[in-house]
């Protein structure tokens, strides 16, 4: 992390607050910490933000505030201690089925670390996955903590199609496909929730700094949560997180 | 009641509007106009807000079946614009009669133009936009661009009123070459004062592999110091990535949230309409300009707006038969 963040011009309508040039946890609270300050500050001239893992871009309309008061303004809410921005993250409980026509590949990812199925679905399903920040494509989470024992190198040829709900693993990251799409992630399993869904009124269900519990599911289950999702009355699963401390 | 039918889409037609906002922290893309000053005015010229969904055309433009009485107003690019075979004005609204046929035809100079109808155009509007985000299949008509048969309908059914046109000093030419004003940065820093000057000097071809998501170009390929890549951050429409493989690419409208290639400079915001009107083979320069500068010239796209909606010319339609001849007779007031 560097001493102060450094803050850079992206064009005459946007600034990026660059926290550091790394990927940890202590980073990205920064970052979260500013958005989640600056959102409910509603300054006038902010017309939208993006977090990333290390730094937060800022798009502001130059004819309400200019680029020296939009900087100085961000360097004191930045200085400014953590915890005076409470921001309360929550757990949003995503159920999965894992293996067979859900998870194409688990039985590859067993092999290649030579321990039974079972065993990669108790480590994928133990640890609370941080949601770092979302990018790449609508509603696609970047997730961190998944456990190097499953880490699995990707297809060595993309599929040309992949279900939306799919849950892969890429080297040591994993995450959900929000929709159909062509990619080369190993798929372990299948959530019959909808990360992108326009017919609800918050359309995407990820947000950066909440975290993620995979829930187990069997294929029953799987068809009953996809009916109800169908019919808009499957209710997600959340719950405050509690800092391990 | 529909407004038009679909008899030929064109080569990528697609609703837009001033595009999304809000929900980029969740990875869409805001879409939008390409070309938000002739867009604006296409809205203007009809008495509509100027976020009201018009259609964008590109290259090759539409022909649509008029089903009720209406008005429109084609902007942006250089095209042809007929009704029943007549010709008709750009930059200025007219009148169109139910079972007219309207055709636009391909781009003489420019790339996009925007048809507005008054009432706006009707369409999905997702996340607060009726923008057409195709790579996602949201907004604008079921997420994709326009085909044959397609019945489009309209926002507000008003009836038309007046009617007016641009002044001609306001009406933008466009060239095949562009000048650019970028602000360097924010990662400037991952490339030499050589490989900046390289950039900032060298003339720049666009791609055919180039879309609303992004113009990838052809010229010097730029070097990083180190590396290419960086710790994957936000990106706003007009930044420019360099790959490792070391040719630009501008990000555009629909480009992803999102990159992990190190951004050697940004467009201007101002300049991003003339950057939409340009095609593949057509060419850039870059001129570098500071912050400072920036904000000098920030409020010139909306001071344009200002003296296009003080001077506009009202203009007034009128069929007149003489001796059993029909005329088509368009009377302006000149004061």
């Amino acid at each position: 992390m560097y001493d102060k963040p450094k803050i850079l011009p992206a064009g005459d309508r946007a600034i990026v607050v660059e926290y550091g040039d790394e990927i940890s946890e202590e980073c990205n609270a920064r970052v979260l910490n500013l958005y989640n300050f600056l959102k409910n500050s509603k300054v006038d001239g902010i017309i939208s933000m993006i977090p990333t893992y290390r730094s937060l871009l800022i798009k502001y309309n130059p004819l309400k505030i200019d680029f020296e008061k939009i900087s100085e303004y961000v360097k004191a809410a930045s200085n400014a201690k953590g915890e005076e921005y409470a921001f309360k993250p929550k757990v949003i409980e995503i159920p999965v089925a894992y293996g067979g026509e859900f998870g194409p590949d688990l039985n590859f990812v067993a092999e290649y670390h030579k321990i039974t199925p079972e065993e990669v679905i108790r480590i994928h399903v133990e640890p609370l996955y941080r949601i770092y920040m979302l990018g790449f494509t609508m509603g696609f989470a970047y997730l961190g903590g998944m456990s190097e024992k499953i880490a699995t190198p990707r297809l060595e040829t993309p599929r040309e199609k992949i279900e939306a709900g799919s849950v892969g693993i890429a080297g040591s990251q994993t995450g959900i496909y929000p929709l159909d799409s062509p990619g080369g992630w190993r798929l372990i399993g299948k959530t019959p929730v909808k990360l992108y869904d326009p017919k609800r009124e918050n359309p995407i269900l990820l947000e950066a700094g909440n975290y993620i519990k995979f829930v187990r599911i069997g294929p029953d289950e799987f068809f009953n949560i996809k009916e109800e999702v169908e019919k808009g009355t499957y209710q997600i699963k959340t719950y405050e997180y509690i800092e391990k401390r | 009641m529909a407004t038009f039918r679909v008899l030929q889409p064109g080569l990528l037609t697609t609703i837009q509007d001033l595009g999304r906002y809000g929900y980029e922290s969740q990875g869409v893309p805001t879409s939008g106009a390409m070309d938000e000053f002739a867009f604006r005015v296409a809205n203007i010229l009809l008495g509509n807000e100027e976020n009201a969904p018009a259609l964008e055309i590109t290259v090759l433009g539409p022909t649509l079946e008029v089903l009720e009485d209406v008005a429109v107003a084609v902007t942006g690019a250089q095209l042809p614009v007929e009704v029943n075979g007549k010709k008709r004005m750009v930059w200025t609204s007219f009148p169109l009669k139910k079972g007219d046929v309207l055709s636009i035809g391909a781009v003489s100079s420019g790339c996009r133009a925007y048809l507005a109808v008054n009432g706006g155009f009707k369409a999905d509007v997702v996340m607060g936009s009726a923008s057409a985000y195709t790579r996602g299949k949201l907004g604008g008509l079921e997420g994709r661009p326009l085909k044959k048969e397609d019945l489009l309908f309209r926002e507000l059914e008003k009836k038309p009123t007046k009617f007016y046109r641009v002044d001609e000093r306001y009406v933008p030419t466009y060239e095949n070459v562009a000048e650019i004003r970028v602000i360097l940065g924010p990662q400037d820093d991952y490339f030499d004062e050589d490989n900046i000057k390289l950039f900032l000097n060298s003339t720049y071809t666009i791609t055919k592999d180039s879309d609303r998501m992004g113009y990838r170009l052809e010229g010097p390929q730029i070097r990083a110091k180190e590396k290419h890549d960086i710790i994957t951050d936000g990106i706003v429409p007009g930044a420019i990535q360099i790959p490792a493989n070391g040719n630009p690419i501008i990000m555009l409208k629909d480009a992803q949230t999102t990159g992990g290639y190190a951004k050697i400079a940004t467009c201007i915001w101002s300049d991003l309409p003339k950057l939409a009107q340009l095609k593949p083979g057509d060419r850039i320069r870059f001129k570098a300009i500071s912050v400072e500068e920036a904000q000098k010239v920030v409020g010139d796209l909306e001071k344009s707006i200002e003296q296009i909606k003080a001077t506009l010319k009202i203009v007034n339609y009128f069929d007149i038969t003489v001796n059993g001849k029909h005329y088509d007779v368009v009377l302006e007031n000149i004061n």
